[in-house]
């Protein structure tokens, strides 16, 4: 295994109101290990916007800006630009928002952001669903899903919008998907994404909500370990958005990983199939873009 | 240095003079000039400052938000459509207690598409928490923009500053523009009484339960409240240097007025010269020109329209299912005075129809010739063949 040279601080206190299992906390204790004390974390509307705690408590020993929901890049963009005119540049500026700020409502100010080259790391915890609200569905979601809002015979028809393809066509510097159950490779981009200072960095990190997805608590690293064995959710990183880096090769498959989950408890073998078949086309195609 | 400029050009002088450190804002007509000039500023390096051409208001207000949290001194644009859009973080803004100065210029909102001069955008906008200080011509502009910031900073609530469609933004006036010298006098560098610091870490704007949320807003009224006394302290201060004072209303010829008009902005201007026509009529007329918006000046006005037998209020905007929105808010000054005159309410000049002085005449007569007002508001200058079609 690969040394990574991180520090074991944490800057994450204990006491903070995740759900038991949260992905989304997981996450964001492994990536201020990494990016430590000299960091500035804008939230938008979210999970994050309630585990980081009510007033006056705060759950990080970093700053923490809240803002709205739509706005994470642009304030994460006006962070910069203040410390920059303070001749601040050794602060790492960190948007950290869910799926739906990302991939919906906050989509607009990210692309606007990374076409600017706004310099700070933006990155998107995806549970795959507006979890704060209740589970209802995103853009994010995966076909075959059923949230509050997708509920019953009218679960999810639609594909999840693929975030980090999206991001390659803005010719993004750098843009990674991680797991919390790869944390060493999370970690070892999260520092690498760290030290690309001087324009967007994007990390898509696999999050899960046992919560909003009806699995045990304590399955929570595991749900996410299946995603990437069966291809769900492969790692991988693009630079300049267009050189592709494997860093993971799925072959399991996505039987047991949606049938852990009873938001998808309701798919057929039929559906099942379909699915493996989505799957499997998408894998390839990362395949082409990663080459031989 | 008294230069002829465009209204517009008269706040991108007075933001350049304010040594702003970031700006960020969205085109739109008739906002552009300002920030047209202040990008010219940015680039050729007359300004020490970071333009942000972002992608939307709501982007444009959020960015400065984030600007303003890292403790430099801020500066957007807008009008209609683009301030409508930035509504929800027109909240943040006050919410935060960020002293993020804002110039915007009445248009009117759509549908139909319309580029031109109403206050409905500004005013859709008063409870939001922010300083509204509206003006009549480009000096005015330029001293209220810089004035803005020092205010701004000592009350830590967010400043607009509104001036009307074209009759302003696009009008070229002598405007005498001070030295950096003077201005570096009267508005200190930026002390941030909060800011993003890494040296102690704090979360801002968190979730704020029951048990907080109410005394946080009730600490923005209080700094509302303190406003009427430290914009006199700005103005005299300012004053003390450049010489210039507006008041947050003025009055003309009020004292042993009879009927009094009250208006803002540019219609303000046509409106001193109907006074002085009717004067040399022999009517006892004055106007009440309203500049501070937010916080309302409730104080200030009764005292002056008290002994007033009538109140012409003339509103270049409206409030559908109620009335003009300057109006509503004089009544609701007044009603506690149990000897308070009648207030007439007049709708006209919306979507940049000019408020002729025929216009502002008619309005003295009608006012002058009923007890009491025939409605809670009388639309003037309307075309009746359009009305009937
Ligand atoms: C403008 C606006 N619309 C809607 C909401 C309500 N809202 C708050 S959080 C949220 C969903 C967040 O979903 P996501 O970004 O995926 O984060 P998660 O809650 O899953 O962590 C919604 C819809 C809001 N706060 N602001
Ligand atoms: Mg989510």
């Amino acid at each position: 295994m690969m040394q990574l040279n991180i520090p074991d601080r944490d800057y994450l206190n204990s006491g903070h109101v995740g759900c038991p299992g949260c992905g989304a906390t997981i996450a964001m204790k492994l990536a201020l290990r990494v990016l430590g004390e000299k960091t500035v974390v804008v939230i938008p509307a979210c999970c994050w916007s309630i585990i980081a705690g009510n007033y006056p408590q705060s759950a990080l020993k970093v700053p923490i800006l809240h803002t709205a929901f739509a706005t994470t890049a642009a304030a994460a963009s006006g962070v910069r630009a203040a410390l920059d005119m303070k001749g601040d540049t050794e602060t790492t500026v960190v948007g950290w928002a869910g799926d739906g700020g990302t991939f919906d409502i906050g989509f607009q100010a990210l692309s606007g952001a990374v076409e600017r080259q706004e310099d700070f790391i933006y990155v998107c915890y995806d549970n795959e669903a507006y979890m704060n609200t209740g589970v209802q569905r995103s853009s994010s979601t995966p076909y075959g899903t059923r949230t509050t809002t997708t509920p019953g015979t009218e679960w999810k028809k639609t594909r999840k919008k693929n975030i980090v393809e999206a991001l390659a066509a803005h010719r993004i510097s750098y843009t990674a998907t991680a797991s919390i159950a790869f944390p060493d490779d999370m970690m070892r981009k999260f520092k690498k994404a760290m030290e690309m200072k001087g324009g967007p960095r994007f990390i898509h990190v696999f999050a899960s909500c046992p919560t909003g997805w009806g699995v045990a608590s304590e399955l929570s690293i595991k749900i996410a370990r299946l995603a990437v064995q069966t291809n769900m959710f492969p790692l991988y990183e693009v630079e300049d958005g267009v050189k592709y880096t494997l860093n993971y090769k799925g072959n399991r498959s996505i039987d047991e990983y949606l049938k852990m989950q009873s938001r998808f408890k309701h798919l057929t073998e039929e559906d099942i199939q379909t699915i493996q078949e989505m799957v499997n086309e998408d894998w390839q195609l990362l395949l082409r873009k990663i080459g031989p | 240095m008294k230069k002829v400029i465009e209204g517009s050009h008269a706040v991108s002088e007075a933001v350049r003079l304010a040594r702003v450190k970031v700006l960020s804002a969205y085109p739109i007509t008739p906002q552009t000039h300002i920030v047209e000039s202040l990008s010219e500023y940015c680039a050729d390096g007359s300004m020490d400052a970071r333009f942000m051409c972002v992608e939307s208001e709501h982007s444009a207000m959020a960015s400065v938000i984030g600007a303003a949290s890292g403790g430099v001194r801020t500066f957007t644009a807008s009008s209609s459509h683009g301030l409508a859009l930035m509504h929800e973080l027109l909240h943040w803004a006050s919410g935060a207690r960020l002293p993020i100065v804002m110039a915007e210029v009445n248009r009117a909102l759509g549908p139909g598409w319309n580029l031109w001069m109403d206050q409905t955008d500004s005013l859709a906008q008063r409870d939001t928490g922010w300083i509204q200080l509206y003006c009549e011509d480009g000096q005015e502009v330029l001293d209220t923009t810089i004035q803005a910031y020092r205010l701004a900073e000592m009350v830590n609530l967010p400043v607009m500053v509104v001036l009307d469609a074209f009759f302003l933004s696009h009008t070229y006036e002598p405007v005498n523009v001070p030295d950096q010298e003077q201005v570096d006098r009267f508005l200190p560098s930026y002390v941030p009484r909060i800011q993003l610091d890494t040296a102690n870490p704090c979360a801002l704007n968190q979730m704020a339960p029951p048990p907080v949320y109410m005394e946080m807003r009730h600490s923005t009224q209080m700094a509302m409240e303190q406003v009427p006394r430290l914009f006199k302290q700005v103005e005299d201060e300012f004053f003390s240097i450049f010489g210039r004072a507006y008041g947050p209303v003025e009055t003309v010829l009020c004292e042993d007025a009879e009927i009094v008009m009250i208006l803002t902005g540019t219609a303000a201007s046509t409106c001193r010269q109907v006074i002085s026509d009717l004067r040399s009529k022999g009517e006892k007329v004055g106007l009440l020109k309203l500049k501070m918006f937010r916080p309302f000046p409730t104080e200030l006005i009764r005292k002056i329209l008290e002994p007033i037998q009538k109140v012409a209020v003339v509103d270049r905007n409206f409030s559908f299912g109620a009335s003009g929105i300057f109006a509503q808010e004089i009544r609701a000054a007044l009603c506690n005075y149990p000897e308070h005159p009648p207030v007439f309410g007049y709708i006209t000049g919306l979507g940049g129809r000019d408020v002729t002085p025929e216009i502002l005449e008619d309005i003295y007569w009608r006012t002058r010739n009923n007890a009491t007002p025939k409605a809670e508001s009388q639309w003037v200058g309307l075309d009746q063949e359009i009305v009937e079609s």
